[in-house]
């Protein structure tokens, strides 16, 4: 045992439960903050932080249990998500919710990050639209909070009701309320196959349009996208995609055609091509080259996304596509000036939502809201609720909010 | 009442109860306060009819605003409040308390508006479940959590209790069709969590308050999806000789990623129940019967009814059906949907229980109930969303027989410890309530309890909201809120560092 007096390394690397709570133990009484990391792939979403000591948890790693027939895996916090994807990928199942990869946005290697990582920034893709993101997927976990205690929520049952889901209450935290050891997640099996109905030359409000109605239809539509023409390249393209059994998927690409016959000139793409196009949409792919390029990602009111572009660029430079139907804005800026103020009021004024700078240099992360800023009231609530996970701050302190 | 015990009764707001009617009258005037005890007789339960208790005094509110001055005055009087909507609650979750304000919230019973190109609706917590599908069915629209209690339940309390229904495992919980509410605290904050768009930000209280059984706040608007109906639906009823043929079919069926709308199953004490009193033609002489429903466009449903049914044969399935118009679907469903009642029909009472397992336990928890069954004495028949492995075991007592209730608790409280043991849950959509309230350990640790119970701290630190719910034992948030690692017993952590 080291001296506790003893200036320590910076980083903690347990190996076991035990360690993590030994460490969180330490800094709680230290009062000195960790920073949770994995593979630290997710490093630069949020707000830069200065603590002392990081607490690597790429060692508590592995799968602990995978059914299945049960649609169902557990894993330790630090397992890379590669192998729990190539696990899954064996018998032909997945996480459903289709979890995007922001190495190429960020400008790092892609295929990094852990389980961990991934259900603390609830990252999701564009299926979100049908299936929801990790928080819906999420049965179960285990975690240190940041009153160096060992607890538990959930289960591995999909339908369980026992006590508040604080597996949701915690996915999506930025690792602010507690350190997760152990995840049970909800696999699927895959799509049998995919083919994605492209129309061309839309403009957004066409787009918009177009999307809201194939959402509305029985087609079962699983991804609706738009790439205005200044994103895709070349003409704009509106990506509606199908998944299912081939016979279902043939059928109601045919229905979806027909329905938006007025909408553009159409394709069809089959399921290799699909697939790369929705890859870009999920990765962000079009913003992946200019990383000194501030980017968004703002939720808004799907059928309010082309207003809220539109009136965004007539105030300033920006690139932007839609994921979601509209409801997910995927936003470069053009210059320095992240434009925070601008966006912010212009969400507000379209029936709200939240925008997120998800990429951006640390002093801009510093000095710019990185997280949509909430009304006091709910502010103060949010506050109370970390404060009773984590009453001295020591996990990721200033994460979310300075 | 078998031994529940609720919280002390408050005697210091017992003794101002004239005081306090008057002043709630002044917040919600006319008719919004009821305190006569004839008047408030008929809130003295929810669904779960063997626990009653009178309210103090009730209140039904119908603006936001008197929701919010009614929790902020209950706050500052520490007055406890139950909230409650329709009252259809089967663990008791809106069980009154003598010295707590009920707060109805049925009038609140509007759709504010239908938003079909972003596919939501936007109601009042009043508002029924199958309101709000009868609301947009004419546009081919639905929503799709469909608890049996439907036709009566508010959306404000699928919102507390986190309901399902027979379509869950295709369309998920509540808390995956919700996006938004407006919640009141306790303290009469009126606060936003999410909206029209598809995710809320900050940290997920949205999550947190769907299933929270009415102790952290009032709901007092929802904005939830509601999805396209699907073009066609068709059944298969399937007849087994084993519950494991049946068990291992429905697993089959799963694991080739085929998710039906519903998927249904009945041990034979429940299959002759409904056939007795509905005569829906099932068969008689097999040990499971296991309903898939699959829904979608007619050439999937087509194509995955060729499937199941192949999958259902390699199963030893001793009998098989497969609907071929909408009446035949409707008369397989008939007698499941009539199961409850059929089994009323044998007997005095019955007590419905909620555990959910893990799928493939379903012959070993079967059989180890079949045991329980002798061992009490007292019968018991299955009903069960085979998909994701909720089970309602539905026990068959008298309670006009001294200590049948007691016995049958006893036997209940058997089943979810069972539940608990193979990997599963306590309840799986019924909600924890005052029912299961003392089973809680049975699955959770004092400090998972305790760390749930800090989340109520964040909302509502003198539990004021619903107590004598959920948790068995209450303990102040002071207490709760005391750190318990100090300097002395905590070193440097010995871990490798490199």
């Amino acid at each position: 045992m080291a001296d506790i007096n003893k200036q320590p390394d910076a980083d903690l690397h347990p190996k076991s439960d035990e360690d993590v709570l030994a460490a969180v133990q330490w800094a709680v009484v230290e009062e000195t903050p960790l920073e949770i990391v994995g593979q630290g792939s997710k490093r630069a979403l949020g707000r830069p932080m200065q603590t002392a000591h990081t607490l690597d948890m790429s060692g508590l790693a592995g799968i602990t249990l995978f059914e299945p027939e049960e649609l169902v895996l557990s894993a330790k916090a630090g397992t890379p998500l590669k192998e729990i994807t190539e696990k899954l990928d064996a018998v032909h199942q997945e996480l459903q919710f289709e979890p995007a990869d922001f190495g190429p946005l960020l400008g790092i290697a892609p295929g990094q990050g852990t389980l961990g990582g991934l259900v603390n920034t609830n990252i999701c893709g564009p299926r979100r639209l049908k299936y929801g993101s990790a928080r819906d997927h999420i049965l179960g976990m285990s975690a240190v909070s940041g009153r160096g205690e060992i607890f538990k929520s959930g289960g591995r049952v999909v339908k369980n009701v026992t006590g508040y889901d604080l597996s949701k209450g915690i996915t999506g935290a930025y690792g602010t309320l507690a350190v997760l050891t152990d995840i049970t997640v909800k696999v699927m099996p895959k799509a049998e196959t995919e083919q994605t109905l492209l129309l061309s030359g839309l403009t957004d409000a066409e787009a918009a349009q177009a999307m809201a109605l194939a959402m509305g239809s029985n087609a079962e539509v699983s991804g609706a996208a738009h790439m205005p023409a200044s994103v895709s390249g070349g003409r704009a393209a509106t990506l509606l995609r199908l998944e299912g059994f081939a016979p279902s998927v043939a059928y109601r690409i045919e229905n979806l055609g027909k329905m938006l016959k007025d909408f553009g000139t159409h394709e069809q793409l089959e399921e290799a091509t699909s697939k790369s196009q929705w890859w870009a949409v999920r990765d962000c792919i079009p913003f992946s080259e200019h990383h000194e390029k501030p980017v968004w990602r703002i939720s808004c009111t799907p059928t309010q996304g082309h207003h809220i572009v539109e009136t965004i660029r007539a105030a300033t430079s920006v690139d932007a596509y839609y994921d979601w139907q509209g409801g997910l804005i995927w936003m470069q800026i053009n210059g320095e000036n992240p434009q925070a103020d601008l966006i912010r009021a212009t969400l507000k004024q379209h029936g709200g939502g939240h925008a997120t700078l998800i990429r951006a240099d640390a002093a801009t992360r510093q000095s710019t809201p990185v997280f949509q800023p909430q009304p006091a009231p709910l502010a103060a609530l949010s506050k109370r609720y970390r404060e009773n996970f984590d009453p001295k701050g020591v996990l990721n302190p200033g994460r979310i909010v300075g | 009442m078998s031994g529940l015990k609720m919280p002390a009764l408050d005697q210091d707001v017992l003794s101002r109860r004239t005081q306090i009617v008057a002043s709630l009258s002044r917040i919600v005037p006319g008719e919004g306060v009821v305190s006569n005890e004839h008047e408030m007789r008929v809130f003295e339960s929810d669904g779960l009819t063997a626990y009653k208790a009178l309210p103090f005094i009730v209140v039904l509110p119908e603006t936001v605003q008197q929701v919010a001055d009614v929790l902020k005055y209950c706050h500052g009087e520490n007055i406890k409040v139950v909230p409650r909507g329709s009252g259809t609650s089967l663990s008791g979750g809106a069980l009154p308390l003598e010295d707590a304000v009920l707060l109805v919230m049925s009038r609140f019973n509007r759709m504010l508006e239908i938003d079909y190109p972003n596919r939501c609706a936007v109601v009042q917590p009043g508002v029924t479940n199958l309101g709000i599908t009868t609301a947009v069915e004419g546009e081919g629209f639905y929503y799709a959590p469909d608890p049996s209690s439907q036709i009566a339940c508010s959306i404000g309390g699928n919102v507390a209790e986190n309901s399902g229904g027979v379509h869950s495992l295709k369309y998920g919980l509540t808390a995956n069709n919700v996006l938004g509410v407006e919640l009141v605290t306790i303290e009469g904050e009126i606060i936003r969590l999410g909206g029209k768009y598809l995710e809320a930000d900050g940290y997920d209280l949205l999550g947190v308050i769907t299933g929270s059984e009415g102790l952290l706040g009032v709901v007092t608007e929802v904005t939830v999806r509601i999805l396209q109906s699907p073009e066609t639906a068709r059944a298969l009823l399937v007849g087994f000789p084993s519950s494991e043929d049946g068990g291992q079919c429905v697993a089959d069926i799963i694991s080739q990623g085929i998710i039906p709308g519903g998927m249904e199953m009945m041990d034979r004490p429940a299959i002759h129940a409904a056939e007795d009193f509905v005569r829906a033609g099932y068969p008689l002489d097999v040990e499971a019967l296991l309903i898939v429903e699959l829904d979608g466009p007619e050439a999937e449903v087509d194509y995955l009814i060729g499937r199941v049914e192949k999958i259902a044969k390699q199963n030893k399935s001793s009998t098989l059906r497969i609907s071929t118009n909408e009446e035949e679907r409707r008369s397989f469903w008939a007698g499941r949907k009539a199961a409850f009642p059929a089994v009323g029909r044998i007997s005095p009472d019955y007590y419905c229980m909620d555990g959910t397992i893990p799928r493939k336990q379903l012959p070993k928890v079967l059989a180890r109930m079949r045991e329980l069954s002798e061992q009490y004495d007292l019968r018991v028949a299955n009903v069960f969303h085979a998909g994701d492995g909720n089970l309602h075991p539905l026990i068959l007592y008298d309670a006009n027989i001294p200590g049948q209730l007691e016995k049958t608790e006893e036997f209940g409280a058997d089943i979810l410890r069972l539940c608990v043991e193979v990997g599963g849950v306590l309840t799986g959509e019924h909600g924890v309530g005052v029912e299961k309230r003392d089973l809680m350990p049975e699955m959770f640790t004092e400090d998972d309890l305790k760390q749930q119970q800090r989340v109520k701290c964040a909302f509502d630190e003198k539990h004021l909201l619903n107590p004598g719910k959920v948790f068995p034992q209450l303990h102040r948030c002071a207490e709760l809120g005391r750190m318990h690692v100090h300097k002395g017993n905590v070193q440097f952590p010995d871990l490798p560092r490199f």
